[in-house]
């Protein structure tokens, strides 16, 4: 049933890496066909397998894995067609498919490209290659692709390395390589995953533009709902190596026949509205002194520079900041990469030293204590009542220490349990954030990814705090498993009366469990207000910038390619 | 690019006092000084110096001086004149003992660098690429055994070997006929022909060593993404491996001159004095062993600073190849 | 592969002494599976027994010497003889040899005597020593029945000393040396590393300055020095205490080096900061939380830096400037076969050198084996 319009037909693919004792079977029987001009994606969580779907079609599959049985037809415009799968993986037939007839970018563009060859080197070599340019040629078509992807001043670019690029400028220069011998397929391996959301638009308008100038075909491998609903025109969904389910966008979006993706979507969709847990609250008493009251806060870190590392100039990590979190209440910090949220997050505990401004932070007894300007006995202190939840469930525990002994530190160093007293305290700390108390004498190695974050989080609720600083804590999970920790801290929230500072990136996680968001760009806080105010209708440019360009998991918004661009004042 | 290399020539500055600092502290650290000696060795040819021609003698000498002024006058001579002060063992300025042997230091050694690195390079990267071949663990296996074996004791298993076998000695750089004579055209190619003992018995341990960075290297290289992304370009394998891991570990390699060239010295110094090379290795010795601290101090000081200097020329050579240390 | 999920049911005993399995054990079962790592563990083992009670291996005093015995080649050892009446049973024994002259230059030599062999016994009566150093007794683990009969197992050498129990003797100064080297250049190390890793700033640029100009040092030449300015008439123990101390002069910056990369990863580990934020103290956070992470690592750059040592002392008492004799070290042992002619008529003082290959062999396969398993939980 090929028709004239499908340009890759894959039949049955089976991948398998045999290790010891054993075969994992990473693509298990594999079919969909992609045709030419559209876009299909590959959709999945981590570990689905569709990562080594992608490689299986270039057999560029790392060792030991290797391309079992299937087919994949490659179906050319002057009507030859060749199976893949058959060729050797290391011959000429195949060398010269790839890069030229079926292209490939990457997630990591700064690792996907060489750290020791110039861009140009690495765009020229792919046309002297497969087309067998001379060299002043091969430049001259570099410098066009170049221009094609929107580098600025391309002339100078292709003399530059890698490491001086910013992350959307090398994915763009991954994008000019993989297009300069006019592929009729690119294969595009989570390229945006490692970016903005915003550059993640830019990227996404970059392709779109590129595929409809040229006619590709287009492979976009995504764990990205939002992202397939933005350009899929068909969906492949796959679980452990097997496709569940595949059909066109709009279907797989409104009428989802499968568990598995009425699962996912399900999850995806929940992170779309504000949590059901938020909506039945009472709402906060309204005139009540603020818990911790943030005034100018800075932190610079020194720029050094020349033989004798003279300070030239500052980073403004964090540029005047002024915040408010109230008790019981959740405040968002959200911002991009470099937006200096992390290092707010990290300066109200005093973890970074600010440079200057005010931590006022108010305590039981309604007296206020200055975080900032604390002893260091009176810090620890203060620490007790204020926590922390990390990012990395997997940096953030002591491998080498037992989850008891993990949980158990703060209350043991403080002098407030120890012996039977600890133990017990231990246990209840484990049942309440949904843990077998009797998994204490275990090693942080035996746990998931989620259940190590629930053990940070008893850690941090150990020392009955008031407040928690939780940074990026659920941006290292699965999304179905993301929607759980939240729902988890909310009902901690309402059981233990706690206010939360939860600083991510991800707009829909603020959505759902933030009462009020501060936006952050560039060290400064761009506009503060009512969660659903901000996330709905936001003021400042930059925030509409920012919201406009995060992809609704609904093929029938799209807007990405219409949205809000803003052009810093300062910049 | 010529910042760094400024920044790192003054780097050279502290360095240089520092290893003449040292030297001359060694200098300093035998019981008694050179007077003390001197006279002893009169009296073994029984002349009697009394005190006060001692003191004399140690005034003539600035030996009475507090030892910052010592020190500074013998690095300004060194600097200045050239003058490294009097071996008095050889009745003889140390600068007429040391530079014939300096040199033919820099050249066994700077010959087993390049044998090293021509045996290490291809080597390595074979053993990597092919991981747990058969080949890999010949190489690994030698690899270990060239760690483990001093080259001193490897140096007389081959001069026993030689004598035992062929009946031939293979010690020494020259010929007989050639020993004293001066420097021609002769003398160097009967160089050349003695030389491939002593460095091939050199380079083993550092080859060896080598190796095994540069496999690890190679390793840590051949499965990063940027190879994924070269291959999915269409290269062909050898042309990928060479321009792009072999490139990459090449860096790590280079920077290997830095403490190769102070274990060469090192080794060449135990070798030298079992197979008797008219190197500075035997003649530090036996300074070293009669107290003659003018001539010993001198060697030390030149042979650190003839690795500082290698330390710096890989270092610079580095920076040539990485871009990411030139714009650092 | 991220770590193994857990399903929420009761786990098999399996998963569960994994779970619960402590650094160490990951450890030791990662390093079990190195096939050439636990042999030189083992062989390490043996030679550090050797080292505890070299007397109780050794057949003679290891200093005594036999004018009748010059060059005596080594006495091969045999277990069973075949008795008169053709049956083979065990009696461990070896050859004896006669000692006759060569007519003209005098040259010992030496015939084996078909007729005659030295009976030997397990646990026999020998020289008296001190166990440990401590427990006086004769009892050597082999030794003829007849305790007039000395036995070569290894050859003797220029004075007629049993090159077999001076190489177990110089085993124990060796190994020794390697192991207190090691334990003063880990001290300096660990504290001047520590330091540079944890204050990080000025202190850290002045000891990296210093650690790199040391590194770029020729070794030899200045332990050379140092040694020689040693004066001659100090007793054997002081004198091997401040070759040890010149050793670790040097070599403790590599191990400084090592421990202040570990330092600066830790440092901004994000556990550490946990722990920060627990309300630990500074030195809880050390000893509790961030030492705990890098011994590991510290043992096996130990193990490493081990064999460099023993080399060291090997080459500089191969030299004449390290330990001098009486003191037997495998370096002293081969400073009999510095001279050609004597290797010729005797290749058997190669033996030490042998030892020291050995050794140092077991300890790098140990040393790399541990350096594979030291993280258990990057893989």
């Amino acid at each position: 049933m090929t028709d004239a319009a499908t340009i890759l037909s894959i039949r049955d693919l089976h991948t398998h890496f045999p290790v010891r004792g054993g075969i994992v079977k990473a693509v298990d029987g594999v079919s969909f066909d992609l045709a030419r001009g559209k876009t299909v994606c590959v959709v999945g969580e981590s570990g689905s397998g569709k990562s080594v779907t992608a490689r299986s079609i270039l057999q560029i599959v790392d060792p030991p894995g290797r391309v079992v049985t299937g087919s994949i037809v490659f179906n050319r415009a002057n009507g030859t067609s060749v199976d893949l799968a058959a060729l050797n993986p290391r011959g000429r037939e195949i060398r010269s498919v790839r890069g030229a007839e079926i292209a490939m970018i990457f997630q990591e563009p700064m690792s996907s490209l060489s750290p020791v060859h110039t861009i140009g080197n690495q765009i020229t070599e792919v046309l002297r290659l497969h087309l067998r340019m001379g060299k002043k040629e091969a430049t001259d078509r570099a410098v066009d692709l170049l221009r094609a992807v929107e580098i600025p001043n391309p002339e100078r670019a292709i003399e530059r390395y890698t490491f001086e690029y910013s992350g959307g400028m090398r994915q763009r220069a991954m994008i000019a390589m993989a297009l300069a011998c006019n592929p009729q397929v690119l294969i595009a391996d989570e390229p945006t995953t490692a970016l903005d959301v915003t550059t993640q638009a830019e990227i996404l308008d970059l392709m779109k533009r590129l595929q409809s100038e040229r006619g590709m075909a287009v492979m976009f491998i995504t764990h990205d709902m939002g992202v397939v609903a933005e350009i899929a025109d068909e969906v492949v969904v796959m679980y452990q190596g097997k496709v569940v389910e595949r059909g066109p966008v709009e279907q797989i979006f409104h009428a989802p026949q499968d568990p598995y993706t009425q699962m996912l979507l399900g999850n995806v969709l929940k992170l779309e509205r504000p949590s059901a847990i938020r909506a039945v609250r009472a709402p906060l008493p309204a005139e009540e002194p603020p818990l911790l009251d943030v005034r100018g806060l800075k932190m610079h870190f020194p720029i050094r520079k020349g033989f004798f590392k003279r300070i030239v100039d500052h980073v403004k990590a964090v540029d005047d900041v002024d915040i408010v979190v109230r008790a019981g209440e959740t405040l968002g910090i959200v911002g991009e990469s470099g937006s200096g949220k992390t290092t707010l997050g990290r300066c109200l505990l005093r973890v970074y030293e600010p440079t200057a401004g005010q931590i006022l932070y108010r305590r039981t007894d309604g007296s206020i204590t200055d975080v900032a300007a604390l002893e260091p006995d009176r810090l620890r202190e203060c620490r007790r009542e204020m926590r922390m939840i990390f990012q990395d469930p997997f940096a953030s525990l002591n491998p080498r220490m037992t989850v008891g002994q993990i949980i158990g530190e703060p209350l043991l160093v403080n002098g407030l349990a120890e012996g039977s007293a600890l133990h017990d305290r231990v246990a209840e700390l484990l049942k309440r954030v949904g843990l077998n108390p009797d998994w204490a004498e275990r090693y942080p190695h035996a746990f998931s990814g989620g259940q190590r974050q629930r053990i940070g989080i008893a850690r941090a609720l150990a020392l009955s705090p008031r407040l928690i600083v939780a940074d990026e804590a659920t941006s290292a999970l699965d999304v179905s498993l993301r929607a759980q920790m939240l729902d988890l801290m909310l009902q901690l929230q309402d059981e233990l009366k706690l206010a939360y500072v939860f600083v991510s990136h991800d707009i829909s996680v603020i959505r759902y469990i933030c009462d009020r968001v501060a936006v952050m760009y560039r060290g400064k806080v761009v506009e503060t207000g009512e969660a659903e105010q901000v996330c709905n209708d936001p003021v400042h440019g930059y925030t509409k910038a920012l919201l406009s360009a995060v992809p609704r998991p609904d093929p029938r918004e799209r807007r990405i390619h219409t949205r809000h661009r803003y052009v810093s004042d300062a910049a | 690019m010529l910042g760094f290399i400024i920044k790192r020539l003054l780097w050279m500055v502290p360095s240089l006092f520092a290893v003449s600092f040292l030297a001359f502290v060694l200098i300093q650290l035998p019981p008694g000084d050179y007077v003390t000696t001197y006279i002893a060795t009169l009296a073994a040819s029984n002349e009697i110096v009394d005190r006060t021609a001692a003191a004399e003698l140690r005034a003539r000498f600035g030996l009475d001086q507090p030892f910052i002024v010592q020190y500074l006058k013998w690095i300004s001579g060194i600097v200045l004149r050239g003058d490294f002060g009097l071996s008095f063992e050889w009745q003889q300025p140390v600068s007429e003992l040391i530079w014939e042997r300096m040199a033919l230091t820099l050249v066994v050694t700077s010959s087993t660098l390049l044998m090293t690195w021509a045996i290490a390079f291809p080597i390595g990267v074979f053993t990597a690429v092919r991981q747990y071949s058969i080949g890999d663990y010949f190489f690994t296996f030698l690899g270990f055994l060239g760690l483990a074996i001093p080259s001193f004791l490897l140096a007389l298993v081959l001069m026993y070997v030689a004598v035992v076998l062929f009946g031939a000695d293979v010690g020494g750089l020259f010929s007989p006929e050639y020993q004293t004579a001066p420097w021609s055209w002769g003398k160097v190619l009967n160089l050349i022909e003695h030389l491939w003992v002593p460095v091939l018995i050199l380079a083993t341990n550092g080859t060896a060593s080598l190796i095994r960075i540069m496999r690890a290297n190679m390793l840590d290289e051949l499965h990063r993404p940027y190879v994924t992304t070269a291959r999915a370009k269409g290269l062909s394998e050898f042309r990928l491996l060479l321009k792009y891991p072999v490139r990459v570990a090449i860096n790590p390699f280079i920077s290997t001159i830095g403490w190769l060239l102070p274990n060469l010295i090192s080794g060449a110094l135990i070798v030298a004095v079992v197979l008797s090379l008219p190197i500075a290795g035997p003649l530090l010795l036996q300074s070293l062993m009669s107290q003659d601290m003018y001539l010993a101090g001198a060697f030390v000081l030149l042979m650190c600073t003839l690795t500082l200097v290698g330390t710096l020329l890989s270092d610079i050579l580095l920076a040539l190849v990485d871009p990411r240390i030139r714009f650092d | 592969m991220t770590a193994a999920a857990l399903p929420p049911s009761a786990p098999t005993p399996a998963v569960s002494r994994f779970a619960s399995a402590s650094q160490w054990q990951l450890v030791w079962w990662s390093f079990r599976k190195h096939k050439l790592a636990m042999l030189g563990a083992i062989v390490t083992l043996m030679i550090y027994i050797v080292a505890a009670i070299p007397d109780f291996f050794a057949t003679t005093d290891p200093s005594q010497q036999n004018a009748r015995a010059v060059y005596h080649p080594p006495q091969g050892l045999h277990l069973f003889v075949t008795e008169a009446d053709g049956r083979t049973s065990f009696r461990p024994h070896v050859k004896q040899m006669q000692l006759r002259r060569d007519p003209v230059t005098l040259a010992p030599i030496y015939q084996v005597d078909p007729t005659r062999t030295i009976d030997l016994r397990f646990f026999a009566e020998g020289y008296p020593y001190h166990l440990f150093g401590l427990i006086p007794t004769r009892i050597h683990l082999i030794g003829s029945t007849d305790p007039r009969q000395q036995i070569f197992f290894l050859g003797s050498d220029r004075l007629g000393r049993d090159v077999w129990s001076r190489i177990l003797k110089g085993c124990q100064i060796s190994m020794s040396i390697g192991l207190v080297g090691v334990a003063m250049s880990l001290l300096i190390g660990i504290l001047l590393g520590s330091i540079s890793g944890y204050y990080g700033g000025r202190i850290d640029f002045v000891i990296q300055r210093v650690i790199e100009f040391i590194l770029a040092l020729p070794t030899i030449p200045i332990w050379l020095a140092l040694a020689a300015a040693l004066p001659q008439n100090w007793p054997a123990l002081l004198h091997y205490f401040m070759i040890t101390l010149i050793l670790s002069l040097i070599g403790w910056a590599q191990l400084a080096r090592v421990v202040r990369g570990r330092f600066l990863s830790l440092r901004t580990e994000d556990f550490v900061t946990a722990a920060r934020l627990d309300g630990a103290s500074e030195m809880r956070i050390i000893f509790r939380h961030m030492l705990p992470s890098f011994m590991s690592h510290i043992v096996a750059s130990v193990t490493l830096a081990i064999p460099a040592m023993i080399l060291a002392e090997t080459a500089l008492s191969f030299l004449g400037l390290g330990l001098q004799p009486p003191v037997i070290s495998w370096g002293v042992l081969l400073r009999e076969a510095q001279n050609i002619r004597s290797i010729v008529t005797a290749p058997w003082l190669f033996a030490p050198g042998a030892a020291v290959v050995v050794a140092v062999l077991a300890l790098n396969f140990l040393g790399d084996g541990l350096r594979d398993a030291a993280d258990p939980y990057n893989k």
